[in-house]
């Protein structure tokens, strides 16, 4: 994944400080009830401290007073690393919030009368500007609010906002007419139509999500916790008959002493899934991060998710698929002209074309044919821009030469005019053309026609094999384009994508989504249009540019502050990486339980059932430290994965099933022999340090 | 092991997997109503079946209504079986004059057979009449099993339509499970049966006079025996189909007139798992992927095979202690060596084990040894087998929608694994789902655990138990995990006919039964209402090897790491201080 200019270092000091404190401010069950895994932690860690006092105090404890306290202690530890892991994640989220905050100040407006620019206005607080006031904003003064330009051209600073320090073009009209609160005009004014009331601004919206105050549940968050809820109850369940078992057990064979409420509640405490229930907050918060880290603000947790479930992208051809304009790939001569001539005619007018489609034309002509570049002011040239009406451009020189180049339709009635006739062997030249995808652009010297110049959009590098790679993670490409089917299809096909959708209206568009919607499909879109917004409604995942209008905004449930569309890949990945994250520690969590009953079981009954201690395979040195090994194992593995938690497992694209293999090998095979290990380790440890 | 033991249970797998797809093949067209020979034949029985009971067979139902049906029917069936005992002494067809059953006696046992548990606290020859057994067991056998196939078609419904609100007929699909394949395949189960020797009679018991008299306890000479008979056959065919388990003799199948020759014990444990085996390529037929059927099968089959040799291994090897005491426990041409306590001669080591692990793996809970004498750890596989929570084969219907529950929470942690919103059969597995599987997967342990928690603290459940330490503590908990996963086998050694555990079974069965089949038809209701996903390069296959090896996974790790600490007090510990000597 690409990081961008706002990423962090992982432990980054001020970030480390106040989380430390906020873990211990977490311990308050208010906070932890909304976690049932560790609800039932706290609730053990609260017990065992009070048999460690009741052990004190009355000198006659359920097991020595010291062991109680060890494990209480570390019950503790176990609660505040939790919490650690989510404060952690909170504290990134916040240092984003704050950057983000200074930008929203107490602006001055200046509320006009009429929505006109000129007429007399009143100089008030942003703070009471409501949705359809109509506010003057002039050169160096701050936009108060979101808002959308009714009159006026100005150069905007966005970097508040987007991190990008050019400046951007917001005029009345067209798609550029939102702006945002916040942010600065730097020349000229802008007449602008508040579009929302305060504290429902996308700032306060932006901060809001980056704070995670208005995180809620997602839908497989939701159902993990169920899931999760199940194992805690399974495994309270476990642990509390155990101790009528063993108490018939001690009773029926006279030996030994039941199990202790101390053991029983690390026995439950390393059993329930408390590695995924510790860290889930911090998952679920750092996948919101790193969505904005990609400079992509979600609107909620939900679209992040339904992100990774995507099945089918629409993008947009172009800026997304081509470089955005066509250029000159070659000269094909009518019959009887030279293509020196026709290269050297197209370059000539097409000197004075600053559009990339002319640079293109006299670049090709200088690298292919080198003719090089002539002055225009030598050859005393005129230049006819392009015009709606004409459909083409070209020069007058001065010894009286007229060349044109245009559209084929446009230069045949050209020559028409001028008594000249369209030769017909460069009709099928032109045909070839168009079939492949190009845009035939036909040169001619007054009635004479030349030939005609390929024209192509040129697919940006790499772009087929980053759709090769989404379409082994099962997504489907398609392009949408207001070009011709057979423009559409050879674009496509170079592209490598796998379907099409041409001549694409709003009303298509919106028909395709439906469609694909109602085959089970997931769709992702972006777009930045008014008329995209009905599109960008309906469809699951919907991604607004940044420089797009008010109403696409509002449409999208993401806006990628960087409008760059191809960033819907990096957003499916993010989304992707959230959910196999909280797989892949779940299965971890509970593959973990496997030795910590081989830890345990042999420790608590071999009083009554010396055969037990067989079980010990591990070898543990004593009861105590057997028990005491896997409590503080099951404590430090949380930090251990807090690193893992905040960047997310790596994503690689690749068929569901190898996915799983891997991550199976690594978070399954892995999850049940580590904890062997680690827990030997801290035994021996220990006792070498003479603890137990 | 010997090779005997090998070859035995090699042709009793393969003569089991070769008859899944035909049976399978035959249930699916039934089911969804294609014609399939019989119900063509009978179709006018079906419809006279429907019109003399007003059924309206085109209707559909919404999943509260089939639920409702359901537990209408069950607890009518519960309340017919329970009135029959209550007053059988004023019936007909009681030649032996029995009295009416006790109050308790008689409500466990009304549980027991309609949830399809058939836990006996009564020796049948000695307490029902023959209309009981005839009437009320029988008509059980048969419709308790035909409940847990019709909600299994309404969960495969659920998979194969898409975006409607109903999930079929309960009436239709109890009526066609009954009529068109538990009637035929039992009424030639027991034609086979009774040229076997099976009885299939309504003559009163017997008397034969001994070849050497013997004496009794009080001193006094025995010249006779009084042999017990009945219409046993028709009901060993459907007890043994329909993973009942129900003996019409009191120790089962081990007896000779229930179970004479090897050959019906052959045919009759091949009858415990055929049907719920075939039904999972009934499921994989009617979802148009027989794939996802063959990878269900083979998940159970990877189980239930090492849990049987794990059995035979353990039974074969004997008992240590004896072997000390010089007692030779050799297999020979003269003797099936191994532990044979409990054990018909007729049968030996290896159908005893085959028999053991097919009846806890199918709850069917018949028996042809007795379990509380076997070997801890061979004990302990029957015991864990009905822990896993009766999926590995099941009940017929029951074990295939419990596996599946076991799939969906498969299929979810495995979604996350791989970044997706989880989906089975091109259903999404989302919150609801997630919910009713986690009921499905919870209700059992409770019951097991708490049951057993509660019997040997309180005085007079823990009376009950015959054997001291861990072997007693082993029986307690196999009767609660018995009960709790609808099995009804038996480990003996309990004294189980009294107030305290007729009343604590009875809801341990009704709570395992029904508190798992209503949540399995509401995930029915939810996925009939949802779309299909259509498959793609992003979607989990399942029906990899690897998604059949995480399924086992799952199934195992939920299974061990829920029972793992009541096995170590129970047979584990048992196993380490026999081998071990410690004490």
């Amino acid at each position: 994944m690409s990081k961008s200019h706002k990423s962090k270092s992982l432990f980054d000091l001020s970030i480390i400080g106040p989380a430390i404190i906020d873990s211990f401010k977490k311990l308050d069950p208010r906070h932890q009830i909304k976690n049932p895994v560790m609800f039932v932690v706290l609730i053990g860690s609260i017990m065992t401290t009070g048999l460690w006092l009741q052990a004190i105090l009355s000198q006659h404890g359920e097991a020595p007073a010291m062991f109680i306290l060890a494990i209480s202690i570390w019950l503790w530890f176990t609660l505040i690393f939790a919490n650690f892991s989510e404060s952690m994640a909170e504290g990134r989220g916040k240092a984003q919030a704050a950057s983000l905050r200074r930008a929203r100040r107490d602006t001055p407006a200046k509320k006009l009368s009429k929505p006109k620019f000129g007429s007399p206005y009143q100089a008030v607080s942003a703070t009471i500007l409501r949705k359809g006031d109509i506010v003057l904003v002039e050169a160096g003064d701050f936009i108060p609010m979101d808002g959308e330009v009714v009159d006026g051209v100005a150069s905007v600073d966005e970097s508040a906002i987007t991190g990008e320090s050019a400046p951007v073009i917001r005029e009345s009209g067209g798609d550029r007419s939102a702006v945002t609160g916040g942010t600065r005009v730097l020349s000229d004014w802008l007449v602008v139509r508040i579009s929302s009331n305060p504290g429902e601004t996308f700032l306060d919206h932006m901060i809001a999500m980056v704070e995670g105050a208005k995180r809620q549940k997602t839908p497989n968050e939701i159902a993990l916790s169920i899931l999760l809820a199940v194992f805690t109850l399974i495994f309270l369940l476990v642990t509390v008959t155990l101790l009528p078992f063993s108490i018939y057990s001690v009773n029926s064979t006279g030996f030994g002493s039941p199990v202790t409420i101390t053991v029983l509640v690390a026995l439950l405490v390393c059993l329930i899934p408390t590695t995924i229930g510790g860290l889930l907050p911090a998952i679920g918060i750092a996948g919101m991060d790193r969505m904005i880290q990609a400079n992509v603000i979600a609107t909620s947790g939900r679209a992040v998710e339904a992100a990774g479930d995507v099945d089918v992208l629409l993008l947009d051809k172009t800026g997304t698929i081509t470089l955005g304009n066509r250029q000159a790939t070659a000269f094909i001569p009518a019959g009887g002209m030279s293509v020196e001539a026709l290269a050297d005619a197209a370059q000539i007018a097409s000197l004075s074309d600053e559009t990339p489609e002319g640079r293109s034309i006299v670049v090709l002509a200088k690298e292919k044919y080198g003719i090089r570049e002539r002055n225009i002011h030598d050859l005393q040239a005129k230049f006819i821009p392009f015009t709606a009406q004409t459909r083409m451009s070209g020069v007058d020189l001065g010894d009286g030469r007229q060349i044109r180049k245009g559209a084929v339709d446009a230069i045949e009635e050209y020559v028409a005019k001028l008594d000249g006739s369209f030769p017909d062997d460069l009709k099928s030249a032109i045909d070839s053309i168009s079939r492949s995808g190009g845009t035939p652009l036909v040169v001619a010297e007054h009635k004479k026609v030349l030939g005609v110049v390929h024209l192509k959009d040129i697919v940006k590098g790499g772009i087929k094999e980053r759709f090769a790679q989404l379409r082994s993670m099962g997504i489907k490409t398609v392009m949408i384009t207001g070009d011709n089917p057979l423009t559409a299809a050879a674009i496509a096909a170079e592209a490598g994508m796998d379907n099409f959708l041409a001549q694409a209206t709003p009303e298509t568009k919106l028909k395709l989504i439906r469609e694909m919607q109602a085959g089970g499909r997931l769709v992702a879109m972006t777009g930045d249009g008014t008329n995209d917004a009905p599109a960008l409604a309906q469809a699951d995942v919907a991604v607004a540019m940044n420089t797009g209008t008010q109403a696409a905004k509002e449409a999208g449930n993401m806006v990628d502050l960087d409008s760059n569309p191809t960033k819907l890949i990096e957003i499916v990945e993010i989304g992707k990486q959230l959910l196999m994250t909280r797989g892949s520690l779940t299965t971890f969590s509970i593959a973990n339980d496997v030795s910590k009953y081989f830890a345990i079981i042999p420790a608590a009954f071999a009083g009554t059932y010396p055969a037990l201690k067989a079980l010990n395979i591990m070898h543990l040195a004593t009861p105590d430290s057997a028990i005491l090994s896997a409590v503080i194992f099951n404590a430090i593995i949380i930090v251990f994965l807090i690193p893992l938690a905040l960047r997310g497992v790596a994503y690689k694209p690749m068929p569901a099933s190898r996915l799983l293999r891997d991550n199976l090998l690594i978070y399954g095979l892995g999850g049940i022999i580590a904890p062997f290990i680690g827990i030997k380790l801290i035994d021996m440890i220990l006792v070498a340090m003479h603890l137990v | 092991m010997t090779l005997n033991n090998i070859i035995q249970s090699v042709i009793f797998l393969a003569t089991l997997l070769l008859l899944v797809k035909p049976l399978g093949i035959y249930m699916a067209r039934i089911y969804e109503g294609k014609p399939a020979g019989l119900n063509v034949w009978f179709a006018p029985v079906e419809r006279w079946i429907y019109r003399l009971s007003a059924i309206r067979p085109e209707i559909s139902m919404s999943w509260k209504t089939y639920a409702f049906a359901m537990m209408l029917f069950n607890v009518l069936g519960i309340i017919v079986v329970y009135a029959l005992q209550r007053l059988q002494a004023h019936l007909l067809l009681n030649p032996m004059l029995m009295p009416a059953v006790p109050a308790d006696l008689a409500f466990n046992t009304a549980v027991s057979f309609a949830t399809n548990t058939n836990w006996q606290s009564y020796g049948g020859e000695t307490t029902l009449s023959y209309l009981t057994q005839m009437l009320g067991l029988t008509v059980q056998n048969f419709v308790s099993a035909a409940t847990g196939m019709a909600i299994l078609v309404a969960l495969i419904r659920g998979f194969v339509q898409k975006q409607i609100d109903t999930i079929g007929n309960f009436w239709v699909d109890l009526v066609r499970s009954t009529l068109y394949i538990l009637l035929p395949l039992a009424i030639i189960l027991s034609l086979v049966l009774v040229s076997q020797g099976v009885v299939q009679t309504f003559e009163p018991s017997a008397k034969v006079s001994l070849l050497q008299p013997t004496k009794g306890a009080d001193g006094n000479e025995i010249t006779e025996q009084v042999i017990t008979l009945g219409p046993a056959a028709s009901q060993v065919a459907i007890k043994q189909l329909g993973t009942n388990g129900g003996g019409f003799f009191n120790v089962n199948s081990a007896h000779p007139l229930e179970n004479p020759t090897p050959l019906s014990n052959f045919l009759e444990v091949l009858s415990i798992l055929i049907i719920s085996a075939a039904l999972c390529y009934t499921f994989g037929f009617m979802v148009r992927d027989t794939r996802q059927g063959w990878a269900i099968l083979a998940a159970m089959v990877i189980i239930f095979v090492p849990c049987l040799y794990c059995c035979i291994y353990f039974e074969q090897k004997g008992n240590p202690l004896l072997a000390d005491a010089g007692v030779n426990q050799k297999a020979t041409a003269f003797q099936p060596g191994g532990n044979m306590e409990g054990k018909e001669s007729r049968f030996g080591i290896v159908d005893s084990a085959i028999w053991a692990t097919a009846t806890t793996a199918a709850s069917n809970g018949s028996v042809n040894s007795m379990h509380d004498s076997f070997m801890p750890l061979s004990g302990m596989i029957p015991m864990w087998l009905m822990q896993l929570g009766e999926v590995i084969f099941g009940g017929v219907g029951s074990g295939l929608y419990g596996m599946i529950a076991f799939v969906i929470i498969a299929v979810f942690i495995s979604g996350l694994m791989i970044g997706r919103t989880p989906e089975y059969l091109g259903k999404k597995i989302e919150s609801y789902e997630m919910k009713m599987a986690a009921i499905v997967i919870l209700i059992p342990p409770i019951v097991v655990l708490a049951g057993t928690a509660v019997s040997v603290i309180l005085p007079q459940a823990k009376a009950a138990i015959l054997n001291p330490g861990p072997h007693g503590f082993s029986e307690v908990l196999y009767a609660f995990s018995s009960a709790g996963n609808n099995n009804g086998s038996a480990f003996a050694g309990l004294s189980t006919n009294n107030l305290y555990y007729n009343i604590a079974l009875g809801l341990a069965m009704f709570f395992a039964r029904y508190l798992l089949a209503i949540p399995m038809l509401a995930v029915a209701g939810s996925l009939s209402k949802k779309k299909i996903v259509p498959p793609g390069q992003g979607t989990l296959p399942t029906h990899t090897p690897l998604f059949i090896l995480f399924l086992v996974m799952i199934v195992l790790i939920v299974g061990a790491l829920t029972f793992f600490p009541a096995l170590a007090l129970g047979p584990i510990v048992e196993h380490l201080t026999m081998t071990g000597g410690l004490r």
